[in-house]
């Protein structure tokens, strides 16, 4: 069983911090890592891996440094990994992402089943996974809580809707994205550490994947940013003055309407 | 400070490091309040060939030294010494096997060990003998095919969990110090019990029972090494064990002095943080002093143990006395350090000062320790 | 391509602090561009010796954009209940359709769906698309896909919105790559540029630090999701009139390769701080989960439901369906009452849209106090129990 897992190298968002003069990102010392919803997809690969005797192929769209992420797969129980690198990508936005990923996969061969994170936390969309299934013509289900049942030829799965969740039988090939609850990630193990170290990373460009240069990065992105701005500041703020009980009094007299 | 590790010995400690934060930090208080064994971080530590660190690569593992356990283990005492001295104890039941077991033995036990499918555990201790080990009473008695084990074993780590013991028992009590053996002895050996879980000041994780053998019935094989050669055995797996418990001690008292100087930064006294007193300051420099001397010492000593396995004895006590009293005084001071935070059980402080008591006693008291360091020195400069 | 004219740099920095990405650095007094550049062009607007360029290839506008045209809005229906959102997003629709002077058409897809669709008329629709079928009483990401590709292909819509709920956020991407459009998820602002009609697309960008607004300017549709509560739906007017078009789609769009086997409506349902008028929310300032005891009182007091931030869901002191934050829920009470929260940048952006936020934290360096309307610093479990106390005086 082949189980590709698509991934991606974020800035963790607990510690990016909004400088307060500047009004934007400051970045010193905020370390990458692997997108934390895309290491609850590949530790749901690693076992359904173990469970089919299959392989796991960790794929990633990056800058060079994402290799790091991607040898932190292989030390968790992935077999082997492609990374998909070129200045001509910059821009991208989740059309060309999902674009490229397809020729990616064209080139990587087949597969039975595509294991993605729900979204992304840098850019929050979660329209890659989706995206990616249509292109690539496979039913696919979003948002997936568990895997109740799982053989060589499908599975059953439990996709969370906004009232509960719906239980839904499928054949592969297919994608599926997890969110958190799927599972608990493993710790690399050292064996894992060991291969990650010797492993060699496939790397792809452009021209590897025979894509269209009309149709990735900037060129290839039918949405645009054409402004970023500060968000609005709210009216009114104050911190309360006086002693802690006229302070409570305040409060309670501009909180009466909502009583 | 920097020791200058290796690729392979750092990759150990990041992935212990990590196991330690993400799985024993967060669940420490509920394991001491319950006495749980950590069944389920042992299964994640086998999955990330934990396990194999110190098992001969031939019989699946990585034939680690004296200085990768330390390693581990020390990342793991920094987050609970309960679970540390579960993990640890695996090893004292399995070195005698790698010591002294014959290829067959070590075929059959030591891949399942490595992989964490099986744990180990160690039986030496009894009733009436603890320090005087060779005042044991349990016996081996070979009838035909099988040996006979009669006895009883007394808090023994990972009894009830385990499932490969290594029992010593009189095999001839004639014959004085060579008069014991080393067997295996698995769970569900017929004759063979555990008693129920001990209920102890610390290290409430780890599992402490009796182990009872009424006519225990196991095959002959299963003799450790040769007839006779029991304490020698039992001496070198003590030597080679006690860096890991040392190793404890400076991964228990980091924890509690990273908990100390947190507290210290925060905690606002007199207009200041409590960090800025000289009197506390003071506290938190011994600390740290004990730790980093303690740390320095059972590198060296377990560097020295590998690359010295017939002068292991004086090193391996040394190690042990000092790291362990370290332990002691560090997290009593952690307390105070504290104050009423300290003693308070939402805080991990006091945890860390009623696990590390039993530092300073198992696998040889630190007064045994300055015995053998003494009779060591005696026989040195002669 | 992002590109550094080395003879007009004069290695000042000021690129450096523009960038919302930290993808441009000055080294060796000249700026170096990064591989994290979005080329979204903030440095070069800031620059003050116009050493930085931006080059694009001109791209292709799509043939026959001109002759898309409408505003349309995906409802969602499911188990006999219209989405709350798809009125709110008709509301928005409205609006954008009378900018454009074009009709607001809806598109409902379902089964049995009853008076539904003059419902959506009341609320602002011209037009109803209806396709009532028993393929579509369970949600299937293909055939909702291909039923609503099919229509927007027939009778093209310049602009199609959707909930950004499960259902949208799942098959929408599928829509938008099958007709190779821009789509852009979770706008809190839509709005149509004067000089040629397009819509302008906000969005909050790396947990609500930045807002970006985002354009779609050579392809058709332009397509975006909202969240719920984000927009305001239209009073309900009986009056209004709109049509009903009945489709009867072919049998191949309505196939499913998936099969739903079960339906299970859960626990999580019924913690829906997304519909609390007021909320009272807990962080790690409250030091310990008892401190939510002292909490619910104070929800008690005044109507409200409780909820926290992510860092005490992770610690299990409440469970998830509780979580505010942008891997929570996004939330917008009347009434936002934060304590012991720090405002970490990905809580904020799942309440910053509260219309009145409080907060109450022992920190007053907390990022909380700059979103807060009130703030008052010190211990909340001296505060709250004074608050409760002169809440249920005022009673």
């Amino acid at each position: 069983m082949k189980i590709i897992v698509c991934m991606k190298q974020v800035p963790d968002a607990k510690d990016v911090r909004l400088d307060p003069v500047t009004n934007t990102l400051a970045r010193e010392g905020v370390q990458s890592i692997m997108n934390p919803y895309d290491q609850h997809a590949l530790e749901e690969a690693v076992r359904l891996k173990e469970a089919h005797a299959g392989e796991v192929v960790a794929l990633t769209m990056g800058p060079p440094q994402a290799e790091e992420m991607l040898r932190q797969a292989i030390s968790c129980g992935a077999d082997s990994a492609v990374l998909v690198s070129d200045r001509a990508f910059a821009g991208a936005d989740t059309w060309a992402t999902a674009y490229t990923l397809e020729h990616a996969l064209k080139t990587i061969g087949d597969f039975d089943l595509i294991l993605c994170g729900k979204q992304a936390i840098d850019g929050d969309t979660a329209q890659v996974g989706p995206g990616l299934a249509t292109r690539l013509g496979i039913p696919y289900l979003t948002c997936v809580q568990k895997i109740r049942e799982s053989s060589a030829s499908g599975l059953v799965a439990e996709r969370m809707m906004d009232d509960g969740y719906d239980l839904v039988a499928l054949e592969y090939p297919a994608l599926l994205t997890v969110v958190k609850d799927i599972n608990e990630p493993r710790v690399p193990s050292i064996k894992g550490k060991m291969k990650a170290k010797k492993a060699e990373i496939v790397r792809l460009s452009a021209a590897d994947i025979k894509a269209d240069p009309a149709c990735i990065g900037l060129p290839g992105s039918p949405t645009k940013v054409v402004n970023v701005f500060p968000p609005p500041a709210r009216g009114e703020r104050s911190v309360l003055q006086g002693t802690l009980d006229e302070q409570i009094d305040q409060l309670v007299e501009k909180l009466v309407r909502y009583m | 400070m920097d020791y200058f590790l290796s690729e392979e010995q750092q990759m150990i400690v990041d992935i212990a490091k990590q196991i330690t934060d993400e799985r024993i930090i967060p669940i420490r208080a509920e394991l001491d309040e319950k006495h749980e064994f950590p069944r389920q971080i042992l299964n994640e530590m086998a999955q990330a060939d934990l396990f194999g660190v110190p098992i001969p690569e031939e019989y699946g593992g990585f034939g680690g030294g004296c200085f990768d356990i330390v390693l581990t283990v020390e990342q793991l005492g920094r987050g609970c010494i309960g679970v540390g001295t579960a993990f640890a104890a695996n090893f004292l039941g399995v070195y005698p096997i790698i010591i002294a077991g014959s290829p067959e033995m070590k075929q059959k036990y030591l891949p399942d060990i490595a992989s964490g499918k099986k744990f180990g555990a160690f039986g030496l201790t009894e009733a009436n003998a603890g320090s005087d080990a060779s005042g044991i009473q349990t016996t081996a008695v070979l009838d035909g095919d099988e040996w006979v084990l009669n006895g009883t074993k007394q808090w023994i780590t990972n009894g009830g969990e385990a499932q490969v013991y290594s029992i010593v028992a009189i095999t001839d009590r004639s014959r004085g110090p060579r008069g014991a053996s080393l067997f295996v002895v698995e769970e569900g050996d017929p004759g063979f019990t555990c008693g129920p879980k001990e209920k102890k000041m610390g290290i409430r994780a780890s599992s402490t029972t009796e182990l009872i053998f009424k006519d225990c019935r196991i095959p002959k094989d299963r003799l450790i090494g040769r007839e006779g050669t029991g304490f020698i055995t039992v001496m070198k797996t003590l030597d080679l064990s006690r860096p890991g418990i040392a190793a404890l001690g400076v991964g228990l008292a980091q924890g509690a002095l990273d908990e100390a100087v947190k507290y210290a930064k925060q905690r606002q006294q007199f207009g200041k943080p409590i960090i800025a007193f000289q009197a506390v300051q003071h506290l938190l420099a011994d600390m740290a002093i004990g730790i980093e001397s303690a740390r320095a010492l059972v590198y060296g000593a377990a560097k020295h143990i590998q690359a010295h396995p017939k002068d292991m004895s004086k090193a391996s006590s040394m190690c042990k006395v000092y790291a362990t009293d370290v332990a002691m005084k560090v997290t009593t001071d952690a307390v105070q350090v504290m104050g009423g935070y300290g003693y308070m059980c939402e805080y991990p402080t006091e945890k860390m000062m009623r696990d590390a008591k039993i530092l300073q006693i198992y696998e040889g008291t630190n007064q045994i320790q300055r015995n053998v360091i003494g009779q060591e020195l005696n026989k040195e400069y002669s | 391509m992002l590109k550094v004219d080395k003879e007009l740099c004069i290695g000042c920095g000021i690129c450096e602090d523009a960038c919302p990405f930290g993808a441009i650095q000055v080294e060796n007094g000249l700026a170096v561009v990064g591989e994290t550049c979005t080329l979204c062009g903030a440095c070069v607007e800031s620059c003050d010796v116009q050493a930085l360029t931006l080059e694009i290839a001109e791209k292709h506008v799509q043939d026959d954009l001109q002759s898309w045209s409408g505003v349309w809005v995906f409802c969602e229906y499911r188990r006999g209940e219209l989405a709350p959102v798809s009125l709110e997003l008709l509301g928005i629709g409205r609006t954008l359709a009378d900018r454009r002077g074009v009709k607001l058409g809806a598109v409902l897809l379902g089964y049995r769906l009853g008076e539904t669709a003059s419902r959506l008329i009341g609320h602002g629709a011209d037009t109803v698309y209806l396709v009532d079928n028993e393929s579509l009483n369970d949600f299937r990401d293909d055939c909702y896909s291909a039923v609503t590709t099919s229509l927007i292909r027939k009778y093209k819509p310049e602009i199609i919105l959707a909930g950004a709920t499960a259902i949208g956020r799942s098959f929408i991407p599928g829509v938008a790559t099958d007709l190779n459009a821009g789509l852009t998820a979770d706008c809190t602002r839509l709005e149509i540029r004067e000089e040629d009609g397009a819509l302008l697309q906000t969005r909050p960008a790396f947990g609500g630090n930045i807002m970006a607004t985002i354009v779609c300017e050579s392809s058709r549709p332009q397509m975006a999701t909202v969240r719920s509560k984000v927009m305001k739906a239209l009073e309900f007017d009986a009056a209004r009139r709109g049509e009903i078009v009945v489709i009867d789609p072919p049998a191949d769009l309505l196939q499913s390769r998936v099969r739903v086997l079960e339906s299970v409506v859960g626990e999580a349902a019924k913690i829906n701080i997304q519909e609390a008028d007021i909320l009272v929310s807990g962080g790690r300032g409250l030091e310990t989960a008892k401190g939510f005891e002292l909490l619910n009182k104070l929800a008690d007091a005044l109507g409200a439901k409780v909820s926290a931030s992510r860092a005490v869901v992770d610690a299990g002191w409440i469970p998830y369906p509780h979580q505010v934050g942008q891997t929570g829920k996004t939330v917008a009470p009347k009434l936002y009452i934060a304590c012991g929260i720090s405002g970490a940048i990905q809580h904020v952006a799942g309440m910053q849209s509260a219309e009145t936020i409080v907060a109450i934290n022992r920190d007053a360096n907390a990022s909380i106090f700059n979103v807060a309307d009130y703030g008052i610093v010190g211990d909340l479990y001296e505060i709250i129990p004074k608050l409760i106390a002169k809440i249920e005086e005022r009673r």
